[in-house]
């Protein structure tokens, strides 16, 4: 099977003064047709900069994005028309990305306007319908909508078109935990009504953990480890990953809590750009990690981009 | 009581009651958590204790004790002078708590001038800036806010926070906006301030698991009443009210990897040898 979306060597630097940053430093990755993919990491990590440039928002420095085998890295603005209907971003912050003196109506109709689309009328109330909102919501603005039903609009935008590939950057991260609960429920069924296909960026492991089939890990621009999302999170091979996941707040006791594995903090301003880039935080560092670090196959499908892969990652 | 003792709290915004008869309480040393979803009147409780309520909000009823003296009655507020030194709070942005054309370091000396202290300032900040974990505090003492990361900001407020050795500290979705290594870090911090000035703790923060990872006791918020008190064991093990069955539902997700299986609770010992295999 083709993959619906597919990056090769993706990079996008930023200047900052006299410095670059390598915001996305050589990702690949593919998205196959029904999948559902999460992208994890810190802040910083480079996961909206990857969003952003597979929704060509952003033009990368370096690399390429292809949908459906066709590269749109290079596609003047007209010619990404097709791929605009078909990848639909979806962002954090609702209020930010609605027009606040917009009406609900307007909002969802304008998409569909942009792109010359007739009855309007009938697909913006079936899109309604299909995200949960009740009609009487049509005539307000965003700011009087709670944080949930925002998000509703936000999505009802995106699916407007009937995209095939919705790229979602944490979604649920403006929203409190029903509203998050309720909104997830949403996504899952779009996905298995309209059999989309997800890219969902999220710092909240358990949001990945619920939503997605696989998952990849980022840490400052490069790729940690990838692999199905339970492989990934429950036998990490990455000591990155295992940091993620020791985080994740649980309820034991603060003498279970001392033997957590927790990341070293980061000390001065120069980090280290060669090498393992988490060396210098990683409490388990070897002098090997100066170098770049090997790609270890885990299991197949399953790679973490650390010297110590293998030998943590057997049974515990 | 010493710690804080909120009494009967009742608070209006206009002709709405926003929060009813809310009771709660912070014995030293001890960490309380409150949960419940945005707008269920967690944030308006814990503004009332210091006297920070909006302009449109009041106290209606109730009443609230700091170390055993009123600090808030309806229409009587004395809590300007036991803010700082007595209660301190903690934001959810850390970035829009601070001031974006001040020094970090000129920030928190602030606090410790407006508290009459005067001798030393720029050491002290710095020792207050290592006691929250910064590397280099004296290079940080020296930056803007927007020279820091989301982390680091939180660590500068819980600086000022505890910059006057406060009773209780109250810490409103401290790590909401971070990511969840730096949220631990910063769930680690403050439980070890918690241990070593023997502050009392009000955490407040719509994730339980946050709160039932850190606190003692629970207290559940609902439509601006709390609905359910308890030990942390007894409302994650057997929630009454719907909502808090609701919020523990959730808590049924959370991985079980290199660690504990969620329902093996504070019920057991805490040096159960069992427990080391699993890491």
């Amino acid at each position: 099977m083709r993959p619906l979306i597919e990056v090769r060597g993706l990079r996008k630097d930023y200047r900052r003064g006299g410095d670059v940053l390598h915001a996305v430093d050589g990702i690949d990755l593919a998205l196959m047709p029904g999948e559902s993919v999460g992208i994890i990491g810190e802040s910083g990590a480079g996961k909206s900069t990857l969003a952003r440039c597979i929704t060509r928002l952003e033009r990368p420095t370096n690399g390429s994005v292809f949908f459906q085998g066709t590269d749109v890295t290079g596609l003047s603005d007209r010619a990404l028309r097709r791929f605009r209907r078909e990848v639909q971003p979806v962002f954090q912050d609702p209020l930010a990305a609605l027009n606040p003196r917009w009406t609900v109506r307007r909002l969802i109709t304008e998409p569909l306007k942009i792109h010359g689309e007739r009855g309007a009328e009938r697909r913006v109330d079936e899109v309604l319908r299909d995200v949960g909102l009740a009609e009487e919501l049509m005539a307000r603005r965003p700011r009087d909508l709670s944080g949930g039903q925002r998000q509703r609009v936000a999505i009802a935008r995106a699916i407007v078109l009937r995209p095939s590939v919705l790229v979602l950057d944490e979604p649920t991260a403006s929203v409190d935990m029903s509203a998050r609960r309720a909104l997830l429920t949403l996504l899952k069924r779009l996905r298995s009504a309209h059999g989309l296909t997800y890219l969902y960026i999220s710092h909240d492991i358990r949001t990945i953990e619920e939503t997605c089939s696989r998952t990849i890990v980022m840490y400052r621009g490069r790729l940690a480890e990838e692999g199905p999302t339970t492989e990934v999170l429950d036998s990490p091979g990455h000591v990155y990953t295992q940091i993620l996941m020791s985080s994740i707040p649980r309820i034991d006791n603060a003498t279970a809590r001392q033997g957590r594995l927790r990341a070293r903090p980061a000390s001065g301003q120069q980090l280290p750009d060669t090498g393992c880039l988490f060396a210098h935080r990683c409490p388990r560092a070897l002098p090997e990690c100066a170098a770049d670090p090997p790609v270890v196959q885990v299991t197949p499908g399953h790679r973490a981009a650390c010297v110590l892969a293998e030998r943590t990652s057997g049974p515990q | 009581m010493p710690g804080l003792e909120i009494d009967g709290l009742c608070i209006s915004i206009g002709d709405h009651d926003v929060v009813h008869a809310v009771d709660l309480q912070v014995k030293p040393g001890t960490c309380v958590g409150l949960v419940g979803a945005s707008g269920s009147g967690k944030s308006l409780t814990a503004l009332a204790s210091l006297g920070l309520l909006p302009r449109a909000a009041r106290v209606t009823a109730g009443r609230i004790l700091l170390g055993g003296d009123e600090t808030v009655t309806p229409g009587r507020d004395r809590t300007a002078a036991v803010r700082g030194s007595g209660i301190a709070m903690i934001f959810q942005s850390p970035r829009a708590a601070l001031n974006p054309v001040l020094r970090v370091g000129h920030q928190v000396a602030r606090v410790l001038r407006r508290k009459g202290q005067h001798d030393d300032l720029k050491q002290r900040c710095i020792e207050l800036l290592g006691a929250v974990g910064l590397l280099e505090p004296d290079k940080v003492a020296r930056l803007y806010p927007h020279e820091l990361s989301g982390g680091m900001c939180q660590r500068i407020m819980i600086a000022m926070g505890i910059a006057v050795e406060p009773q209780i500290l109250i810490a409103d979705e401290p790590t909401t906006a971070l990511d969840v290594t730096v949220q631990a870090d910063i769930l680690d911090l403050l439980e070890d301030l918690r241990s070593r000035t023997g502050m009392g703790m009000l955490l407040i923060s719509h994730d339980m698991s946050v709160v039932a990872e850190r606190c003692e006791s629970i207290s559940v918020m609902w439509q601006g009443a709390i609905v359910e008190v308890g030990t942390s064991a007894t409302v994650i093990n057997s929630p009454r009210h719907p909502f808090t069955a609701e919020l523990v539902r959730d808590l049924a997700h959370l991985p079980e990897t290199g660690g504990l299986p969620a329902q093996s609770s504070s019920t057991r010992p805490a040096d159960d040898p069992a427990r080391e295999a699993g890491g």
